[in-house]
Order: C-alpha cells, then structure tokens, then sequence
C-alpha cells in the first residue's frame, strides 16, 4: 500500500447515490474483460447532474469526452457519499477512472463496505467540511500514516478520521487478501 | 444483557449470548441471494479467489433470482442470464430460477417471500440493496456487495457491525386512504437519507401489525432508503401463517426485551398522517399530496419491490375502477405470481387485470424493468423530460433512464389517482 497519495481533487456535494456514481444502464459489462471494464472508467460518476460536477464551478466532467480515465485522483465529497444501490460497480468504476482516495464527511454503509472488502478506493473520512477548502483541480497530498489531507494548492492541512478496524482491510488490498493473511479461507487448489 | 430483536439474531448467527450494539462479528449466513446484475461479477470473483474447482459452501443456501434486465435485446445483459445458467449448473445450485422457463419468478425480494426463503430468525445477504425488505419476517436481511458475496460463497460467513437500532412505533388504526408507502416515506422525511445509517430500523405498533405481510414489506424494504443496515418487524400470526403456508423450514421467533437499548424512539398516531409524496431528486422530499397536488405529470408507474406486490395492485384498481387514465400508466408486476393474481383476484365483479385494460393501462411482463431505468429498450423507461410518479423507492436523478425526467415516489393509490387526472392527486379524491 502507498504511503502517499497525492493528485488533483474532484469536489461534489452530499448524497451522491451509486446512480451517479455508473448509471445502472452501464451495469451490463463485464467486470474482468479488459476492454469492457475501460468502459467503467468512461462512464464513472456521469450521471451526476452537470451542474453539480466538479464544485464548486461546476460543469466539470470527472472524465473527459472520448477518454476512459479521469484526470482527478481524490474525490472529495460532503454527506452520505454512495448511498443507494449495492452495485459493486460503484467503487470499480472510480477505481478503474483512476481515483485512489474518497475523502467524505460520511458514507453510506455498502458503498464503504465495497470500497473496503474490494480493495478499490480507500473511504477516508473526516469531520471537515472540506468541500469548502478545497477546489476541483486544487493539487491534494493524502499522508497515510499521519491520516492527513494537505491542500498543496492553498498550503493547508486538514486531518482525517483513522481508518480504524478497517484499516487492516485496506492495508492488505481487500477482504480476500486479508482473510488470506490471517488464515480465514482456503482455496481448492492451493 | 437486554437486547433487540436485531441482536438476538445476530447473537444466534455468530454463535453467541448476546452481541452489542458497534461490535463487528462474523456471522454464519443462512441465505445468499443473488441475481443477474450482480451474480456474474460475484461468480467471477468466487472462481478467482476460491479457484478453480471450488464449490460453493452450501449450494441448498445460495438463491439465484435473475430480474433486473430480464426482457431486453441488450447482448450484455443476455450474456450475464447466460453467466447465471452456467454457474448454476456447474454448482448444482437447487434454487435458480432460469429466465424463459416456468421457474422464472420475478422481482428477488417478492420472490423470495413466496418460494419459502424468508424464515424468522435467520440471517439473510443479497447482493441488491433491498434485501432488507425481508426483515418483515422477523429476520435480519442486508444488501451487500459483489467481493463480499463472493466471501459468503466460499466460506459461508461475513463480517458484520452489529447495528443500534431505532425504533418506529405506528399506533391507532389505518384510515383506508393510507399505504405503508406514505409510512416510510414520513420517516424518510423526517431522518433523511442518511438519518439511519449503519443502523436497523424496528417498526412496531397496532397500525404495522394490522398489515397484510407485502405492507410490511414496503416499510422494511425502503429502510435501506435512510442508509439502514436493515429493517425488522416482529413475527406475529400473520408472518406465521404466511410463512407456514410456504415453507416447513423450522424456525425461531425473537423479540425485543423490554429494556433493550435504542439508539433513538419514534412515535406517530396513523390517524394524524396524510398521503405523501417523495419529491425529486432524493426519497427523503418529503410533501404532503395535497400541497403539491395539481403538478402535471406525464407518466403513472406501479412496480418494482417496493409498490409491485399484488396489495399495490389491489389499491390501485380500487381507484381505476370504472375510470380512464389522462397519460401513460404502467402495470409491473413484481412476480410471476403476482401477475397470476391479477387475473385471479376480483373487485366489484371484475379482475385486476381487466380494470387496469378497461382504464388504458400497460400491463408489462414481471421484472425490475424501469425502477431502475436499464437498457435503453426496458419498459417504461423514463425518456426526456418525463415527470413521473411512481411507486418505486428511489428518485435519484436519472434513476429511472432520463437524467433529465423527475420522479416522485408515492403510494399505489395516488400513482393510480395522479393516472386519472394527470396531475398529483390525494387519492382521497377517489375513494
């Protein structure tokens, strides 16, 4: 796992569902055939209404016409972030877009789950309401170790919640690596 | 040690005498349900990280209910019914339910309380966020993702934060204009979408144990609309005749202690309540039909898990009766058997089906169809600028097709009155 993660900022508000996040339309690909999974990262966070797209301008695309990965690497979001459906989808397709880190204000509870158990994007959260500090394209420094958000374009740090119980989870890049390391699951053919 | 009913499973599920509230546990998984948006990438994962050869843990456990995109020449979502069939077959799965044969069954969350699945006192995880809806039979059910179904494949457990609960107490008598629809929509009004988060929401009162079981199910079903864990009623008579009828699985029934910790108590008097509307975008804008009644509509939807049971129907025929809608209505029924019990089910001399006909309605095939919008061929997409009202559970933007379209979500008896008039209408106009 990295120490740092370190990228451009894409700001939203609150409540953004998993319908927002890869429209349930796209729900159809392939997770594993590589081609098919680009189209995730095409399709990542574009039902979010334009307006309220890459705040707080607004009117940014996540991901650019005609590409399949986005130029932002820290979602920074306010309330709920993930609320709505189970689709797994969901955190795979920031993942596969590029995105490394979510830093919210909360989460709802099986968008978290899947970030973790799945090993896609690390759900950071904290009780700033970074969503005021920070600007899309603002240049953004995550210390992991020091559970640290530092704004590199306005030089300010803000901090973020522990990762806590999960952190285990997240360390070992998801439920099955970690069930692996701590003796949990056997495979057939090992 | 005082407990909820939520606990008392859980303890049961994780070999325990009592599990608090905040604590993580893992829990052996009596059911595992799956359909065909999710099953394929979950079957996926299971092979790569159990390998090649690996069996399922209990294939008499694993419940298989394609729904989603059932009815559409979309060449991917047919690939993922044939992603299905393959691994049923190649696991001996017992319990799926293959699309274009008599074992099609519908919408997962109604099914599964027809077929026998819902068994007080078990623990149930479906990789669709609405598995809560089975917590109307005493049991606790949570929707999941795809890697930790595949976990459960495997292994037969998952880990799980005990939830606090919040407790929903509905007293005095139903008036006949209200649904459990206008229930949950109040709560979600009244603790947002968030306002239940990592949580089990507990209903309970003389009005919720009047309901017929597919009432309770709405409530149960919409608590993941409030960032719910789960959503649980107590078994009473009626869950037992229901479940018996089913299914001769032997089952175990809790209930609350009396001092058992909540995290928040929330009293109404149904007698004080009116029919209410979710305005767009988030099933938490709240309204009263009346103070938005008059907006013009251009779509009636009934369907889905949440307003797809033959109850919904049942309320909405009363309204049609004898009347002719002024725009575009459209009948999903849930399962199988509900749309059979269109055609069995009678009021005033006719059947439910022929008043949906004789009022203009479009009675569609039993699948997910556009709850959730879906292929660009799924019936009753939303297209353009579309205000719809339906009886569905989330009104997201662009949740049902057009990003551009507003829904608002409502009782099957004011989608059926809105149908009529064209506009939101308090259902109390027709009865």
């Amino acid at each position: 796992m990295e120490s740092i993660i370190q990228g451009k900022a894409f700001v939203l508000g609150k409540n953004i569902d998993t319908d927002q996040i890869i429209p349930a339309e796209h729900l159809v690909y392939s997770l594993s055939d590589p081609e098919e999974v680009k189209l995730y990262g095409k399709y990542a966070l574009s039902g979010v209404p334009p307006a309220q797209a890459g705040l707080p301008e607004g009117n940014i695309p996540f991901v650019s016409e005609g590409s399949f990965k986005s130029d932002y690497s820290v979602i920074i979001a306010a309330e709920n972030f993930g609320c709505g459906s189970s689709r797994e989808h969901a955190p795979f397709a920031l993942q596969v877009a590029g995105a490394k880190a979510i830093v919210a204000e909360s989460y709802a509870r099986i968008f978290y789950r899947n970030c973790v158990d799945g090993g896609f994007v690390i759900p950071y959260e904290t009780a700033e309401h970074l969503t005021e500090f920070v600007k899309t394209g603002d240049e953004v420094k995550i210390d992991i170790a020091a559970n640290t958000l530092e704004n590199l374009t306005t030089g300010n740090t803000y901090s973020l919640n522990p990762l806590g119980d999960v952190f285990d989870i997240v360390e070992a890049g998801g439920i099955f690596a970690y069930a692996r390391k701590e003796n949990l699951m056997e495979r057939t053919d090992s | 040690m005082a407990q909820t009913i939520t606990q008392k499973i859980l303890s049961r599920a994780a070999n325990r005498k009592f599990v608090d509230a905040g604590e993580n546990v893992w829990l052996n998984v009596d059911v595992l349900l799956t359909h065909d948006v999710c099953g394929p990438p979950t079957f996926d994962i299971f092979n790569h990280e159990f390998g090649a050869g690996a069996k399922v843990w209990d294939p008499e456990k694993v419940v298989v209910l394609p729904d989603h995109y059932i009815f559409t020449s979309n060449e991917h979502a047919r690939r993922n019914i044939d992603l299905l069939r393959k691994f049923a077959a190649e696991q001996h799965l017992p319990n799926y339910y293959d699309v274009g044969t008599e074992r099609y069954k519908g919408v997962c969350h109604v099914a599964l309380a027809e077929e026998g699945f819902n068994v007080p006192g078990t623990v149930l995880f479906g990789t669709d966020s609405h598995t809560c809806t089975s917590g109307a039979f005493g049991m606790f059910g949570s929707g999941i993702g795809n890697t930790d179904a595949a976990f459960i494949l495997g292994t037969g457990k998952l880990w799980e934060k005990v939830p606090e609960s919040m407790k929903f107490t509905f007293d005095g008598v139903m008036p006949e204009y209200l649904m459990a629809k206008d229930l949950i929509l109040q709560i979600l009004g009244d603790i947002g979408t968030d306002g239940a988060t990592y949580r089990a929401l507990e209903f309970d009162g003389e009005a919720i144990h009047s309901l017929p079981m597919e009432e309770r199910m709405t409530l149960t079903n919409m608590a993941i609309e409030a960032g719910g864990m789960s959503g649980i009623i107590a078994v009473d008579e009626v869950t037992e005749a229901f479940v018996k009828a089913r299914t001769s699985k032997p089952y175990e029934i809790f209930h609350s202690d009396p001092d058992a910790r909540y995290h928040s108590v929330h009293r109404y008097d149904v007698s004080k309540l009116e029919p209410v509307v979710a305005k767009p975008h988030s099933p938490d804008n709240l309204a009263t039909v009346r103070s938005v009644e008059g907006t013009p509509i251009t779509k009636s939807y009934i369907g889905s898990c949440t307003g797809g049971k033959l109850t919904d129907f049942r309320m909405a025929a009363k309204i049609l009766y004898g009347q002719k809608v002024a725009i575009t209505t459209n009948i999903v029924p849930a399962t199988v058997q509900v749309a059979a019990g269109l055609d069995s089910e009678t009021h005033e001399g006719k059947t439910l089906r022929e008043i949906f006909v004789e009022s203009g309605c479009n009675i569609a095939l039993p699948s997910c169809a556009a709850c959730l919008g879906g292929p660009s061929d799924t019936f009753g997409r939303s297209v353009d600028r579309d205000v719809v009202v339906s009886t569905t559970n989330r009104n997201f933007p662009g949740r049902m097709g057009s990003k551009q379209a507003e829904v608002y979500l409502a009782s099957p008896l004011t989608a059926a009155a809105s149908a009529i008039t064209g506009k939101l209408t308090d259902p109390r106009d027709f009865l």
